[in-house]
């Protein structure tokens, strides 16, 4: 399944810091969005909204809406943990848990919520679910050893393994790559293009070729000097934002004339 | 493979070296200059081995800055520095334990030591074995049992009680009023003299269950007052050495805070946890004014913890030496008493050892 997400004037703070302001924006399901922006203008942040995330630091909070298919993550009575469960999320540093195997990283979403499968059953998931993250035919030797026995881009496509076992509805990708050689960054881009069928993919990356190659629609995202707020600058078909960008700033910074 | 042979010879690279027997050379220096001066003074061990140490130090770095130059001795004379410092720490701890060792061996070795107790000995069976020279009968099975019950009984109070504070402190309290004051308290604990924690125990059973309550569980609580900082530091330490990330990853899946905390964050700490409270352990077995207080003093075997005096090994070592079985004759008792400090010692050593095992057993592991 697949969910379309849409955000309605946005403000996200860090306790009195305004990191994110006025966000309004419509991400399509099955559809990749790249986030493109300098750093420090609250990419991360607006990403880690979608899925309640943020509000793990202290101080953090939220102002406005994002419907979920019409849902309003920030609704009264939602509970953040049942968000989290359509929504996933891959991080920039491959973080698989140190005390497990690759086998139990891979079922850390369903073993950690207490949930009992057969093992015929788990066997399934693990398989399909590291198959789905191009990893399957590199790990399903060493099934049982530490996940963190892994290079630096095979730990990564376990976390995305990981993401998609719980099969989520969104999956929300922070720099996926940045920590990867480029022949594990076209291993996880072609899997980008696969989720996509089935799930509505949000990747932020400084890497523009990476945005114009894996994404349907681009949003750049700016700053106006330090302490300020960022904001969405421009949104619009990738195509749309790589040739003929509305925006000065827009044709800047993908032109490489940022600053 | 090609090895580059390089004539030795002096370039813009090369230094002056002391030779390699130069430490060896100025330590037979610093000997014999020690061993005269310290004989001027009226020679004994230990100043012969202050004055070679002052010599030996003096004697390598004027060498070296003379050779190798104001660097390298420097470097060399931080190195004595260290070097001596730690024999300074460990002389003491050497010399405790071969004290102990030797005034033990012969006690901890004589038959049934370990396995009986004081029960039915007295003054007549200590003069006997010193006049006739017969083994010295009694040993420290009551109180090995009650400072393993003891301990037991305040390990199963302390753990939870001080894991989960350590985990209120770093998940839940995010640095607010109560998690300040807790670590104030705890700090404020971690101070209290342990005779005021059996006086505590020891009023607080004397409150609810009338005065005189004297038990190994009395014991046992003022015991767990001095052990439950010990484990909250230690915990709480481990528990925020855990990367977020990892909290994050399981919060991103949809895992509830406390299923995480438990699946996860105590998992990765747990080997440093686990050392934590070995050590917790091994700081209060040792322990002798608060089971004074607490569980008074018993010459027969006490299995249970909740009702009777129990006796422990430090209690035991305490009252061997003060009040010797025979007046007359105290050399059984001292005996019986080193016997008993030795197997304490043994005690905390193995602790330490199984801090080393358990961290290392539970570490996460690593490689393919
Ligand atoms: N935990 C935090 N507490 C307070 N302020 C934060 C925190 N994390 C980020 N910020 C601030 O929020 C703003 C946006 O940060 P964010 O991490 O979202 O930037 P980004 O666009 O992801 O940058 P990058 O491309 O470098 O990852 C920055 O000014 C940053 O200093
Ligand atoms: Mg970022």
């Amino acid at each position: 399944m697949s969910k379309r997400i849409d955000v309605k004037d946005l403000n996200v703070y860090y306790g009195n810091f305004r990191a994110v302001e006025g966000v309004s924006i419509n991400i399509e399901a099955r559809s990749v969005t790249a986030f493109i922006g300098p750093s420090g203008c609250g990419k991360s942040t607006f990403l880690r909204t979608l899925n309640r995330m943020h509000e793990v630091i202290p101080g953090a909070h939220v102002e406005g809406h994002v419907l979920l298919d019409g849902d309003d993550l920030y609704g009264p009575g939602v509970d953040p943990v049942a968000v989290r469960t359509h929504v996933g999320m891959v991080f920039q540093r491959p973080n698989p848990f140190p005390t497990m195997s690759i086998r139990d990283n891979v079922l850390a979403g369903v073993k950690l919520n207490g949930k009992k499968l057969s093992r015929s059953d788990t066997d399934g998931v693990v398989e399909s679910s590291l198959r789905g993250a191009n990893l399957w035919n590199e790990v399903k030797d060493r099934l049982d050893k530490p996940g963190s026995g892994l290079s630096g881009g095979q730990q990564q496509r376990l976390c995305i393994a990981r993401a998609i076992a719980v099969k989520p509805d969104v999956i929300l990708m922070d720099e996926p790559c940045s920590a990867l050689d480029p022949i594990s960054t076209l291993a996880v881009e072609d899997l980008i293009n696969e989720l996509k069928e089935q799930y509505t993919v949000v990747i932020v990356t400084h890497n523009m070729q990476q945005a114009a190659r894996v994404s349907d629609k681009t949003a750049f995202f700016n700053i106006a000097g330090t302490g300020k707020p960022g904001k969405l600058i421009e949104y619009a078909d990738t195509t749309a934002i790589f040739n003929n960008p509305k925006e000065k700033a827009t044709e800047d910074y993908v032109s490489g004339r940022f600053g | 493979m090609t090895a580059i042979a390089t004539p030795r010879r002096r370039t813009s690279l090369t230094r002056n070296r002391l030779p390699r027997i130069a430490p060896w050379a100025s330590l037979v220096v610093g000997l014999v200059v020690g061993a005269a001066v310290s004989t001027l003074v009226g020679f004994n061990v230990f100043g012969w081995g202050v004055f070679a140490a002052i010599a030996f130090t003096i004697v390598y770095v004027a060498w070296s800055a003379a050779v190798e130059g104001g660097r390298k001795a420097r470097d060399k004379f931080a190195t004595c520095l260290v070097i001596g410092s730690f024999i300074i720490v460990v002389l003491p701890l050497f010399s405790v334990i071969w004290t102990v060792l030797e005034g033990g061996i012969k006690g901890l070795l004589t038959p049934g030591f370990l396995g009986t107790s004081m029960n039915g000995v007295s003054g007549i069976q200590d003069n006997q074995s010193v006049n006739t020279g017969s083994r010295v009968v009694g040993g420290i099975y009551h109180a090995l049992i009650g400072t393993l019950l003891i301990t037991l009984w305040s390990t199963i109070i302390s753990v939870p009680v001080g894991l989960l504070t350590s985990i209120y402190l770093v998940e839940y309290s995010r640095g607010g009023r109560l998690g300040q004051a807790i670590t104030l308290f705890v700090d404020v604990m971690t101070g209290i003299p342990s005779i005021v924690a059996g006086l505590f125990a020891a009023a607080l059973f004397a409150t609810i269950f009338g005065p005189g309550t004297q038990t190994g569980f009395v014991a046992a609580v003022a015991l767990t007052v001095l052990m439950i900082p010990v484990v909250v530091r230690s915990s709480e330490e481990m528990l925020r050495i855990v990367p977020n990330e990892l909290r994050e990853a399981a919060y991103a899946l949809g895992v509830r805070k406390w299923r995480t905390i438990l699946k996860v964050v105590v998992p990765t700490a747990i080997s440093g946890i686990a050392s934590g409270v070995t050590l917790a352990i091994a700081r209060v077995i040792g322990e002798t004014a608060p089971i004074l207080l607490t569980a008074g003093f018993a010459t027969k075997i006490n299995l249970n913890v909740f009702s009777n005096w129990m006796a422990s090994l430090p209690t035991y070592i305490y009252f061997q030496i003060l009040n010797p079985t025979s007046p007359s004759n105290p050399d059984p008792s001292l005996q019986r008493a080193w016997g008993a400090a030795l197997v304490l010692i043994i005690f905390v050593m193995i602790l330490n050892l199984i801090a080393r095992l358990v961290a290392r057993i539970f570490a996460p592991k690593t490689g393919r």
